[in-house]
C-alpha cells in the first residue's frame, strides 16, 4: 500500500500527515496558530508564514515518528497547492518539493477544497462517489457534485463572504473572541432561533450560489439599533437567529441539489461542518427526504494534512502527478 | 566535503555546489519571483549535470536574509527539507555577508539590498588578514542615513547588491570618488559565496538545525509593529 506524506499550510495550521492508501491515517499532526492570531483578531498572512517556516520540520518529524516510519518508507508526497494564503502555501510547497526531490519520489499538488471533501473518505470507510458535498469554512463556501474520486463539479459558491467568515464577523460584533464560529454555535443552543427575523438570501430561483454579506449587515444594524435605543441585547437569541438564517440556506440548497442530481448522500466538509446546528438541521432534513447525511470528525473538519494526503493518493492512482515545477495557486479553482 | 548552497533572498535565484577547494557548479537566474517554480528544478539540473544526488551532499548552506521574506522562506524551506531527509548539517549565512564575500577588496565593503521605500538592508565589512570581518551589523536604514554615515566615517568603499542599482545616482552623488561600484558579476547574490562561507563556518564549529533555522528578517511584519504600538 502506498505510503503518503502530506503537508498542509494554506492558512493558519501547520500540518503534516502520513497515510497508508487513501483512507488510513497513520498520523495527522496539526499545529494551530489560533492563539497567535487571536491577538490580531484574525489571521495575519505574514505572521502565519513566519510560524509555518519555524514549525514545519518539527511537524514533519512528529508525523513520521507517530506513524513509526522514516523518510525512506515514503512512496508519495502530497501538498496543498491552493487556494490559500500565498506566503503560507509557499512554505509547504517548498518543503514538500525538497522532500520529493531528495527522495526521488512523486509529488502531487492538491486542491485544498478537494482535500476537505476527501476528509470524509477517511472517516467513512465505505463512502464512494458520486455524492453531493457542502464545503463550508472560514475561507470557503462551495456546493459541489462529487462525480468520482478525482472529478468535481462546482455547482454553487458564495458571491461575497464565506459562511465561516460571516460567523467570525458577527462574533466580533457580539464581542466574542476569534475565531467566533464555535462560540456562536454554543450560544445558539441557549437562544431562540425565531426571536429575531434576519433575512435568508436565496438569490435567483434556481441559483446554487450563496450570499452572506447582507445577513451580516442586517445583524450589525440590529445590534446598532438596539444599542442606540439602549435596549438589552440577548446575545444568545442573536446567535441563534443569525446561525439559523445561515444554516437554513445552506441546508435547503444542499437538499435541492441532492434531489436534482438524485444523490442519496449529502456529505459535509470544512470547519463549519463541525457546527452542531448545521449538522442537526441537515440530518433532520435529510431524514425527511430520505437522504443520508455524513460529515467528518471534528478534527478532520479543520485544515489538516490527512485530508490532503487522501486527495493526493486518489489522484496518484489515477496517474495525476505533478512535476518539480509545481507552484502555489492562491486562487486555485475546483475543476472537474 | 560536498556543499550545496542556495540564495533566494533577492530576485536572483542561485544555487552552487562546492567541494573542499573547488567550485563544481553554479546556476543563477535573475527573474522576477519565480523562485518557487524554478529553484528545485534548477538545483536538479545542476546536480544532474554533475552526476550527483541530494544524498551525496555533506553540508547544506542557505542565505537567511535579510531580503524578500517570501523568497527567503522558499530557499530555507527547500534546504531544510534536504538536510532533514538525510540528517545532514545545515548552516544559515547572512545574505549581506554573502554579498560582501564576493568582493576581495582591501577597504570597506558595503553590500546594499533594496528594502523598498528608500530603505535598504546593509552592513559594513572589511578584511583583516584575508578574513571577512563585520564592523557594522546588518540592519535596515534609510539610504540617506547610510550615505551620511559613509561620508563621515569611511573611505575606500566598495558597494554591491541590488540596492546599488536602485540607488546608483544617490550613491555616486554622495560618495563620488570614495566609492567603487562592483562589476555586474560580483554585484549579485552568489550561492558560491554562501556555500564557501557555510563551509568556513562549519569548520569553525557553527551548527544550525533543520528544525529551527528561520529567516533573519531584520524587520517585524506590519501587523506585529501595529500590535506593539497598540499595546504601548
Ligand atoms: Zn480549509
Amino acid at each position: 500500500m502506498t505510503i503518503t506524506l502530506a503537508i498542509e499550510t494554506s492558512c493558519d495550521e501547520t500540518s503534516c500527515a502520513v497515510l497508508r492508501g487513501g483512507r488510513e491515517v497513520l498520523s495527522n499532526i496539526i499545529s494551530s496558530q489560533i492563539e497567535i492570531h487571536r491577538e490580531y483578531g484574525g489571521v495575519v498572512p505574514e505572521v502565519a508564514s513566519r510560524k509555518h517556516i519555524e514549525n514545519i520540520n518539527m511537524i514533519i518529524q512528529q508525523a513520521l515518528d507517530e506513524a513509526n516510519i522514516g523518510f525512506n518508507d515514503i512512496d508519495l508526497v502530497g501538498v496543498t497547492q491552493g487556494p490559500g494564503l500565498v506566503g503560507a502555501l509557499l512554505v509547504g510547497i517548498s518543503s514538500a518539493k525538497g522532500i520529493a526531490y531528495a527522495l526521488d519520489k512523486p509529488i502531487v499538488g492538491v486542491n485544498h477544497i478537494e482535500g476537505h471533501v476527501c476528509a470524509n473518505y477517511i472517516v467513512h470507510k465505505d463512502l464512494e462517489p458520486p455524492f453531493t458535498c457542502l464545503v463550508v469554512s472560514g475561507g470557503h463556501t462551495y456546493l459541489v457534485q462529487v462525480k468520482s474520486y478525482t472529478e468535481y463539479e462546482l455547482v454553487g459558491r458564495t458571491r461575497d463572504d464565506a459562511a465561516g467568515e460571516a460567523f467570525d464577523k458577527v462574533a466580533r460584533a457580539l464581542g466574542l473572541s476569534y475565531p467566533g464560529g464555535p462560540l456562536i454555535d454554543k450560544l445558539a443552543k441557549e437562544g431562540d432561533k425565531d426571536a429575531i427575523e434576519f433575512p435568508r438570501v436565496y438569490l435567483e430561483q434556481d441559483s446554487y450560489d450563496f450570499s452572506f454579506s447582507g445577513l451580516k449587515t442586517a445583524v450589525l444594524n440590529y445590534l446598532n439599533q438596539k444599542k442606540q435605543k439602549d435596549e438589552k441585547i440577548i446575545i444568545e437569541d442573536v446567535a441563534a437567529s443569525f446561525q439559523h438564517s445561515v444554516i437554513e440556506v445552506l441546508v435547503e440548497k444542499s437538499i435541492r441539489l441532492a434531489k436534482e442530481r438524485k444523490s442519496d448522500k449529502i456529505v459535509m466538509a470544512g470547519g463549519v461542518a463541525a457546527n452542531e446546528g448545521l449538522r442537526n438541521l441537515m440530518m433532520d432534513r435529510g431524514k425527511e427526504e430520505g437522504i443520508k447525511v455524513l460529515y467528518p470528525s471534528k478534527i478532520l473538519c479543520t485544515d489538516n494534512g490527512a485530508m490532503i494526503g487522501s486527495a493526493a493518493y486518489f489522484h496518484y492512482i489515477k496517474g495525476h502527478v505533478s512535476d518539480l515545477h509545481l507552484n502555489v495557486e492562491p486562487n486555485l479553482e475546483l475543476k472537474g | 566535503m560536498k556543499t550545496l548552497a542556495v540564495d533566494t533572498s533577492t530576485m536572483m535565484a542561485t544555487c552552487a555546489l562546492l567541494d573542499e577547494d573547488r567550485l563544481l557548479g553554479e546556476f543563477s537566474l535573475n527573474q522576477d519571483m519565480t523562485h518557487s517554480e524554478n529553484l528545485v528544478p534548477m538545483i536538479k539540473e545542476m546536480l544532474d549535470n554533475l552526476n550527483l544526488k541530494v544524498k551525496d551532499i555533506d553540508l547544506f548552506g542557505v542565505a537567511i536574509g535579510p531580503g524578500s521574506f517570501t523568497g527567503l522562506r522558499i530557499g530555507i524551506a527547500t534546504i531544510k527539507s534536504f538536510a532533514h531527509v538525510f540528517d545532514k548539517p545545515v548552516i544559515g549565512v547572512s545574505t549581506l555577508e554573502g554579498l560582501a564575500f564576493n568582493l576581495p577588496y582591501k577597504g570597506y565593503i558595503v553590500p546594499i539590498i533594496d528594502a523598498r521605500r528608500n530603505r535598504i538592508y546593509t552592513g559594513i565589512y572589511n578584511r583583516i588578514k584575508g578574513n571577512l570581518i563585520n564592523i557594522v551589523e546588518p540592519t535596515i536604514m534609510e539610504v540617506d542615513k547610510l550615505m551620511e554615515l559613509l561620508q563621515e566615517e569611511y573611505d575606500h568603499i566598495i558597494v554591491n547588491g541590488n540596492g546599488t542599482l536602485v540607488y546608483r545616482d544617490i550613491i555616486l552623488e554622495a560618495l563620488g570618488d570614495q566609492v567603487i561600484m562592483a562589476p555586474k558579476n560580483l554585484n549579485s547574490c552568489r550561492a558560491s559565496s554562501i556555500g564557501e562561507l557555510a563551509l568556513l563556518k562549519y569548520k569553525e564549529g557553527q551548527r544550525d538545525s533543520y528544525y529551527h533555522l528561520v529567516p533573519e528578517y531584520l524587520r517585524e511584519s506590519q501587523a506585529q509593529r501595529e500590535l506593539r504600538k497598540r499595546d504601548k
